[in-house]
């Protein structure tokens, strides 16, 4: 379902007239087009104050690259097919350590947040290994299964397991009573009340958690494949960075990365809106 | 006819917190309604109404006294006896009718299709069948609440402050539909408010409850048939008796009261 208007009264019935509008509200035709453009340019302004800035410190180094060089480098890479494969690497460790940590932090953290005593048997635990980043595994990961391989996906695993079977716990405390009393009262209990009720009171805030968590999962992969493998977007880094000379190739990366990472973002951002979940911003 | 309420010495005790006592809620109240019959508590707010509601409703376990509903003793919530709070509890992430449908869990799925269209249509909000709770305005999410607590034909309704989320003009249309579908259902119902004026809209009696640990002042019988508009001057002589009760006197301010309120206003210096 798409609709978005209100299908009853319209917004403006009796019921929210009262409620006093914010000052910027006031002009009816809201921010002048000037205006509007004017906040639209800026950011991009900025971005591009900044590469000019490194292009004007680059371009008396002979190591550090100026902003064509990095263009020209990335080209290269992906004609030759080196930076697509370095990029579907990256994506699948994180597809698969990704989908493990929330396949298994959705039900447990549900339940969790529902059964006090598995909460308080294993909450202190997970508290503990939150704080720990991912990165400081890279040695017992390669201890235990080697360069390359599991080690990357093992520490990206880590990374989104622990902050979302936290996040999840919280979500389902955080469930309104009024309704866990409306499921008591027409007696939903078992799967069906987990289901229809517990499960979608929390979505919202489980989705926050999972948008989060696929942001820490994209930082861990990089950092993993820099220590722990031998392909992959980090990996590229290290391996350029080894080269000494193409630090184009470093900085090309890094900004692979930072595109991918905002598309992920978005991606995530698209599924909070989902009519399933809109109750909790619109209603 | 079932949806019998009876009950006998409701004592009840919230427990006291660090080096605090017991904090009594409800102070011994006997409550009896014939089926179909709607009994209003008013009370001064935070008096314990809604605690005993929650006791009624079996959501709270009394300390002492029993309630008993058609002769069953209330152990717990049950579908038999539906509560309808304050701010709504109809489930906002599914479609209004897949609310309705979702509470009839073990009726064959024809049947709660027919009653599920049938209350829609009794609340008037068949058109948004399929709407989502946010679409809706506040007084057709509690008529879609209302829907949602007969769709499962209880023997009683319990009602807490229904009406206390919506301004004063839906609240007056929600409140007369309300009451239109009440009557026709023939159900027994316990309204919580604290809005007088209400309670004699509703009511066939007003129970009048104290202050904090709560206990039964008085049981006002309002013996005019609904509707109710042309009882009016009735209804306002017994709306100045119950707000009396509650330590209200409307009166004030006609005889030698205002004169005493006016010194201690000269005598207070402004700020």
């Amino acid at each position: 379902m798409s609709r978005t208007a209100p299908l009853a009264e319209p917004r403006t019935a009796p019921e929210t007239v009262a409620v006093p509008r914010p000052l910027t509200a006031a002009r009816p035709a809201g921010p002048s087009p000037l205006r509007r453009a004017a906040e639209a340019v800026t950011p991009l302004a900025i971005i591009a104050a900044v590469v000019g800035a490194w292009w004007v410190a680059a371009a008396g180094s002979v190591i550090f690259p100026t902003p064509p060089e990095v263009v020209k480098a990335l080209k290269e890479l992906l004609i030759s097919g080196v930076l697509w494969r370095h990029i579907g690497t990256s994506l699948m460790r994180v597809a698969i350590a990704y989908s493990a940590a929330t396949a298994i932090a959705v039900p447990l953290g549900i339940m969790m947040g529902w059964f006090a005593p598995l909460d308080r048997a294993l909450n202190p635990l997970f508290q503990l290994m939150r704080p720990i980043s991912p990165i400081a595994w890279t040695p017992i990961a390669i201890l235990w299964f080697g360069i390359g391989g599991i080690s990357p996906i093992f520490l990206i695993f880590l990374g989104s397991f622990f902050p979302q079977v936290v996040a999840n716990a919280a979500a389902v405390r955080g469930v309104g009573q009024h309704y866990i009393r409306a499921a008591r009262n027409f007696q939903l209990s078992g799967p069906r009340f987990f289901a229809r009720v517990i499960f979608p009171a929390a979505l919202p805030e489980i989705l926050t958690g999972m948008r989060i968590s696929l942001g820490v999962a994209w930082l861990v992969v990089v950092a993993a494949e820099m220590v722990a493998t031998e392909s992959g977007l980090g990996y590229m880094i290290i391996d350029a960075r080894n080269q000494v000379t193409r630090y184009d190739l470093v900085v090309g990366a890094m900004v692979i990365i930072g595109i991918i990472g905002l598309i992920l973002d978005w991606i995530m951002r698209q599924v909070e809106r989902i009519d399933l979940v809109r109750w909790r911003h619109d209603g | 006819m079932t949806g019998e309420i009876v009950a006998k010495g409701i004592y009840k005790s919230f427990p006291g917190r660090r080096g605090r006592g017991a904090l009594p809620v409800i102070d011994g109240v006997d409550l009896q309604l014939s089926p179909g019959e709607v009994v209003a508590l008013v009370g001064p707010s935070g008096c314990g109404k809604s605690t005993l509601l929650s006791v009624l409703a079996g959501f709270e376990t009394a300390d002492h006294g029993t309630v008993h509903i058609d002769g069953e003793e209330v152990a717990g919530p049950s579908r038999k006896r539906v509560l309808m709070p304050q701010s709504p509890s109809i489930f906002p992430w599914m479609s209004v009718s897949r609310n309705l449908m979702l509470v009839q869990n073990g009726a064959p799925e024809a049947e709660k299709r027919r009653r599920t269209a049938e209350l829609l249509e009794m609340v008037g909000i068949a058109d948004f069948a399929d709407a989502y709770p946010w679409q809706l305005s506040g007084g057709m999410r509690q008529r879609v609440e209302l829907a949602r607590a007969l769709v499962v034909q209880p023997e009683v309704l319990f009602m807490d402050e229904p009406f206390g989320a919506l301004d004063a003009l839906t609240r007056m249309q929600v409140r007369t539909e309300v009451l239109r579908i009440l009557l026709q259902n023939r159900l027994t119902t316990v309204l919580v408010t604290h809005d007088v004026e209400e309670a004699l809209h509703f009511a066939d009696r007003v129970v009048v409850l104290s202050e904090r640990p709560t206990r039964v002042v008085r049981v006002i019988p309002v013996p005019y048939p609904h509707p109710r508009p042309d009882v009016r001057a009735e209804l306002g002589v017994l709306e100045d008796e119950i707000l009396r009760e509650l330590g209200i006197d409307r009166d004030e301010g006609r005889g030698p009261a205002r004169a005493t309120v006016k010194t201690t206003r000269i005598l207070v210096p402004p700020a």
